[in-house]
């Protein structure tokens, strides 16, 4: 919301400078977005007096001009065709910078003769668009600042723009009285009285108004207006065009200006009929649906059942309270007019204005609420401004319906200002500032009835009281006040197990190497779908491009974007992991938390030891184990599932379950269809942790259960089997281990190796711990012979010769 | 006893000039072994006089430790010198580059969320968590926002696709953490003290905007919080996050639905040279948004609003860890560019803690 210093003072009586009030509104929650002063520009020009002209030597058209100025004479070559003796002029010196050409003025030769700075045109000090000829002033002295002058002389010419940002619970400050009210609140100045004086009809108005029984409930509870009639509708006077043209309106002519006026000055948007084009009575309903209109903005609408529309015996004229119709607009020859002040239900227009996507000052300004008492003063006010601009007679006014009784009272506590903000105000100091803005405060005991004006629909109970006697008091006052520990003594930890858990996964992915990427959560359809999301259930209605058009079912098509653009940067060993949700539905409760990594290229960048290799799906194997570890699972137990998503490549890929219905991770190389989907170079490998899925231990001991060692010597002993090229190492393994489950503590794998014949040799190491005396060779070659002949029988496997 | 001198002399010549421990050895045995010259020497002492034997057996032994311990110093010399040749020969070029080790980050959105979950921690906050898919209704309705509110279109809301004949209105992605307030009233009541951080999702995409970013909420609501309190919270929490003594707010009105009375939060700031010192200079810069919550938002979670008050806040994690960590660019938090993540993130082990320090 754009006004003038000079429009603010029409409602302010005030002393205060512009940095005063720019501060008070901002403090008072009218946030300055911007402040245009130029005056600020014109600093430092001042006046000068042509002394003496004479033609250039060598140019016909450039005068010489002999100026004095407040650095004594200067002498000035000038193309100005009025350039000449004894006119008072703005004098741009050498070193000032002249705004309207972008240039800093220097000593220069023109044709030969020196010139000592300029003599501005008003286009050059952009002032206006007027460069015939530089300015000449009717008055002013030698040396004067000319940004003084202009004040004094032709204040709309350096008149402050300021530009404030209107939260929606404000409308009433969507007109300068209003913001001029707050300030005098604030005590920045007096508000002046506005009476209207009412215009006396002096003829029955040929255009009457009713509205519909239904609408009168809802939607429009008053509509009135009257006709003017012998206006003329020309351009409106000099100070009324400066006035909208400096807040960024275009003057168009009389009549509309009045209703622009009336718009920014006083939040009451009005509507101007041409009489002429008219066909009988104004009947303000609800749209049937389906009739089109073309509007002001020359655009046509078709209304839906519900809207308000305002129509004549032909038809819709006008979309209430948001736009009027071009048919019955005002044109410069308009001659009689109907004047429309009505106050429209601020939910009925928004939500006509949302599907019409019409953005008009009316329709901004009845959402958020005009002041339905001012209906009336407002067609009285711009009654007299026509009659005032554009001559002409007024006819009675015609109502139909009537005012609203906004009229509501609250009770407040003045101890409240304390308890709830904080701050410690007198209670005839929040009386005061009520009573200022224009509530009315009464009561002697311990509480105040507190009226609120009907141009406050915001204030609905004692909190929004508060806020206004906090918010004039200034909140920049407060102080902080400590508050109590929630209990005493050391803290206790806040942390549920999942978000513990959450912290150690993602700690300990980093900690594995993994850079932690944060993606956005919606990904496009078709990369969404390769990781089977992409439904309807998960699309956005409304996404910002067709690359975030649904939410993401995992992690993993985001990092491999990731990847793949890290690889066309030129990286192509990468480990990025991030922790964060996938989205199985469009429910707020179809969400789970996953940590997803990916590893792409190699292991290590090359280096002189030779460690450089190939990503594996055993190093997603080892991250997702580790991590798992770190977020308190046994590994060990887990199930190796074959039954990996289909984004995996089918023969390197497992899930870790505990039980076959419990998926904790998954992980494997990802399948080159969908690497080459997402454009990424292989070898990539992935792992996706299910954080959620894995079970919080029950013991809430802390205890460590007892050490279990045995001082006895351990034995190591090694064995190699020739079993099938398609065997699970694991059932190997878990035979061995079973062999004696009281002698041996472990068992490892060190050694595989395709034979020729789809027969590979396995090598095992397995740890004999005695537990009750060292093992004599033949009680050690015992437990050997068991491992062989389980292992045999678990898995047909011989031992190598 | 006649030729201990010339003994003495002779072996210990003989050791100091043995080159091995072969050498070494064998002047061992020619002199105290089995049958060397000092043993033989020795076994002669027993047919001598009881006199002479005084005289000659010290000598003798003396002759015989001395050897001993001729030899054993010969030998460390030689091992020392052995060892001293081996270590020469086993000279590497330390400045070649070791192994390479690749080294994990955190981003700065997960640093910065712990450093601000450690503070209000510390303060006894709690925190609480929502969906990032949202219902209306906790999103707007309950937060004093209703259907037609032109603060609604203010969220720049991205909607969930609703089918066609399903006329729920349709889900929203959140946009703002503080539906989060309403879900933790209606499950645990009041009074309470919690901080919601989490993804928040606005349409809207230019130079400084993201269509998903990062909030934290706040709440605490009791019997007698106050907006003073509400004042000193947001110091203290300052002081601790920019970990500077010296940190001043100031509380401009502004207006949310979900609080009354409502403030926006100005930090003093310096700005020279492109770089922000907070505590100092003259500059104010906004930092939040906040209030005391609003009575139909009490109402809305089950809280009684003739008993219960307090405050809430929200502030952007993202425009936190940009202020404290110089981070320039917004959108560059969401690229995923290696380069990025390496210079901004943070070490694996680099856990915010009050005791140890919020950063390094």
């Amino acid at each position: 919301m754009k006004f003038t210093l000079s429009w603010l003072k029409e409602h302010l009586d005030t002393d205060a400078t512009l940095d005063e009030i720019t501060y008070a509104l901002t403090d008072l929650g009218l946030e300055v977005e911007g402040v245009e002063n130029p005056a600020e520009k014109l600093a430092g020009f001042t006046l000068g007096k042509v002394t003496h002209a004479e033609k250039h030597p060598d140019a016909d058209r450039l005068r010489v001009c002999t100026v004095e100025t407040d650095d004594g004479p200067q002498q000035i070559i000038c193309g100005a065709p009025n350039a000449r003796e004894g006119i008072t002029v703005v004098v741009c010196k050498p070193g000032q910078y002249v705004p309207g050409i972008d240039t800093t003025i220097k000593v220069g030769k023109i044709r030969g003769v020196e010139s000592f700075g300029m003599m501005a045109s008003e286009r050059e000090l952009e002032l206006s668009d007027e460069h015939d000829g530089i300015i000449e002033l009717p008055s002013g002295e030698v040396g004067e600042s000319f940004a003084d002058w202009l004040a004094a002389n032709k204040p709309d010419k350096t008149d402050p723009v300021i530009d404030i940002a209107i939260t929606p619970n404000r409308p009433d400050a969507l007109g300068v009285r209003g913001v001029a009210r707050d300030l005098a609140a604030r005590g920045l100045g007096t508000l002046k009285p506005a009476l209207v004086e009412p215009v006396k009809g002096g003829f029955e108005s040929p255009v009457k108004v009713s509205i519909d029984a239904d609408v009168l409930d809802k939607g429009c509870p008053v509509f009135m207006g009257r006709t003017i009639k012998g206006v003329k509708n020309g351009p409106s006077p000099q100070w009324l065009q400066d006035r909208l043209r400096a807040i960024g309106l275009r003057p168009i002519s009389a009549l509309v200006d009045i209703t622009n006026f009336m718009t920014y000055d006083r939040n009451r948007p009005l509507h101007v009929f041409d009489v002429a084009k008219v066909n009988g009575d104004l009947r303000v309903h609800f749209a049937e649906g389906g009739e089109t209109l073309t509007a002001l903005d020359d655009k046509e609408y078709t209304l839906d059942a519900g809207m308000m529309a305002i129509s004549d015996d032909t038809g819709v004229e006008s979309i209430a309270g948001i736009m009027g119709g071009l048919a019955t607009g005002c044109t410069e020859d308009t001659t009689e007019v109907f004047l429309e002040s009505a106050y429209w239900d601020p939910i009925t227009i928004a939500m006509a204005g949302r599907k019409l996507k019409i953005n008009s000052d009316a329709r901004y300004r009845f959402e958020r609420g005009v002041d339905p008492a001012f209906t009336p003063e407002g067609l009285e006010m711009a009654t007299r401004m026509i009659l005032d601009l554009c001559g002409g007679e007024a006819s009675d006014v015609v109502v139909a319906g009537a005012v609203p009784d906004t009229g509501r009272s609250y009770t407040l506590d003045p101890a409240r200002v304390i308890s709830l903000v904080g701050m410690d105000i007198p209670r005839e100091e929040q009386v005061r500032i009520l009573t200022d803005l224009g509530f009315s405060a009464t009561g002697t005991g311990d509480t105040l009835e507190v009226w609120v004006p009907s141009w406050r629909p915001d204030v609905r109970g004692e909190a929004d009281l508060v806020e206004e006697i906090a918010r004039v008091a200034s909140l920049t006052k407060l102080q902080g006040v400590p508050m109590p520990r929630a209990s005493v003594g050391v803290a206790k930890p806040v942390l549920t197990p999942m978000q513990k858990r959450q912290g150690m996964a993602r700690r300990t992915i980093a900690a594995l190497g993994y850079n932690e990427c944060v993606t956005y959560s919606f990904i496009d359809r078709k990369s969404a779908a390769l990781f089977g999301g992409g439904s309807d259930d998960v699309m956005l209605g409304n996404p910002i491009s067709s690359e975030m058009s649904h939410m993401r079912p995992t992690l993993l098509p985001s990092l491999l974007l990731a990847a793949s653009k890290n690889q066309s940067r030129g990286f192509n060993d990468l480990a990025l992991f991030e922790i964060g949700h996938g989205f199985e539905g469009g429910e707020p409760e179809e969400q789970k938390l996953l940590a997803c990594g990916i590893r792409t290229g190699a292991t290590a960048p090359r280096n002189a030891f030779g460690t450089r290799r190939d990503v594996d799906v055993f190093d997603a194997k080892a991250d997702a184990e580790a991590a798992l570890a770190a977020i308190g699972v046994s590994v060990g137990n887990l199930m190796v599932m074959r039954n990996a998503p289909e984004w995996f490549h089918p023969g390197r890929s497992a899930v870790l379950s505990l039980g076959p219905k419990n998926p904790l991770a998954v992980f494997g190389e990802l399948h080159p269809k969908v690497l080459a989907e997402m454009d990424v170079k292989g070898p990539a490998v992935a792992f996706t942790l299910f954080l959620e899925n894995a079970p919080f231990p029950k013991a809430k001991s802390k205890t460590r259960p007892a050490l279990d060692i045995s001082d006895y010597q351990a034995v190591e002993r090694d064995f190699a089997f020739v079993v099938d090229g398609d065997l699970e190492v694991d059932k190997l393994l878990k035979a061995a281990k079973g062999a004696d489950k009281k002698l041996i503590e472990s068992v490892s794998l060190f050694d595989v190796f395709v034979l020729d014949d789809d027969k590979k040799s396995v090598a095992i190491s397995v740890r004999i711990q005695p537990r009750s005396g060292t093992l004599t060779d033949k009680e050690i070659e015992a437990v050997a012979a068991q491992v062989i002949a389980k292992v045999e029988k678990a898995t047909g496997a011989t031992l190598r010769g | 006893m006649d030729g201990i001198q010339e003994l003495k002399a002779k072996y210990l010549a003989e050791i100091a000039d043995a080159g091995d421990e072969n050498a070494i050895e064998a002047v061992r045995l020619a002199a105290v072994g089995k049958k060397g010259e000092v043993s033989l020497k020795m076994r002669e002492l027993g047919k001598m006089t009881p006199e002479e034997r005084k005289t000659a057996g010290p000598m003798l032994n003396a002759l015989k430790d001395e050897i001993n311990s001729a030899i054993a110093a010969r030998k460390a010399a030689l091992a020392d010198a052995a060892l001293e040749e081996r270590l020469r020969a086993e000279w590497l070029d330390v400045t070649q580059p070791s192994r390479p080790r690749s080294e994990g980050t955190v981003h700065p959105i997960s640093q910065v969320t712990e450093e601000i979950i450690a503070i209000f921690a510390d303060l006894g906050y709690a925190v609480a968590e929502g969906p990032q898919i949202e219902n209306d209704f906790y999103n707007f309705d309950a937060l004093n926002i209703p259907p037609e509110h032109p603060a609604r279109q203010e969220f720049d809301t991205f909607y969930m696709h609703r089918a066609e004949g399903d006329n729920r209105p349709p889900n929203v992605l959140r946009t703002h953490t503080s539906p989060v307030q309403i879900r933790h009233m209606e499950k645990h009541g009041a009074p309470c003290r919690i901080i919601a951080p989490g993804r928040v999702y606005r349409s809207d995409y230019d130079q400084t905007h993201t269509p998903m970013f990062h909030q934290v909420e706040g709440l605490a609501i009791d019997k007698d919080i106050s907006m003073a309190n509400l004042k000193w919270t947001l110091e203290e929490f300052c002081r601790a996050f920019f970990e500077v003594d010296n940190v001043e707010l100031k509380f401009r009105a502004s207006h949310f639905p979900f609080t009354e009375p409502s403030a926006e939060v100005d930090i003093k700031c310096s700005w020279t040279g492109g770089q922000l010192k907070i505590g100092e200079g003259d500059d104010w810069m906004e930092i939040l948004g906040s209030g005391m919550v609003h009575p139909k938002v009490l109402e809305a979670a089950g809280v009684d609003p003739n008993e219960y008050q307090g405050f809430a806040f929200g502030m952007g994690i993202d425009r936190l860890a940009m202020l404290k960590y110089g981070i320039p660019d917004l959108r560059a938090f969401f690229d995923s560019d290696l380069r990025w993540l390496r210079h901004y993130g943070f070490a694996a082990l680099d856990v915010p803690t009050i005791h140890g320090g919020i950063s390094r």
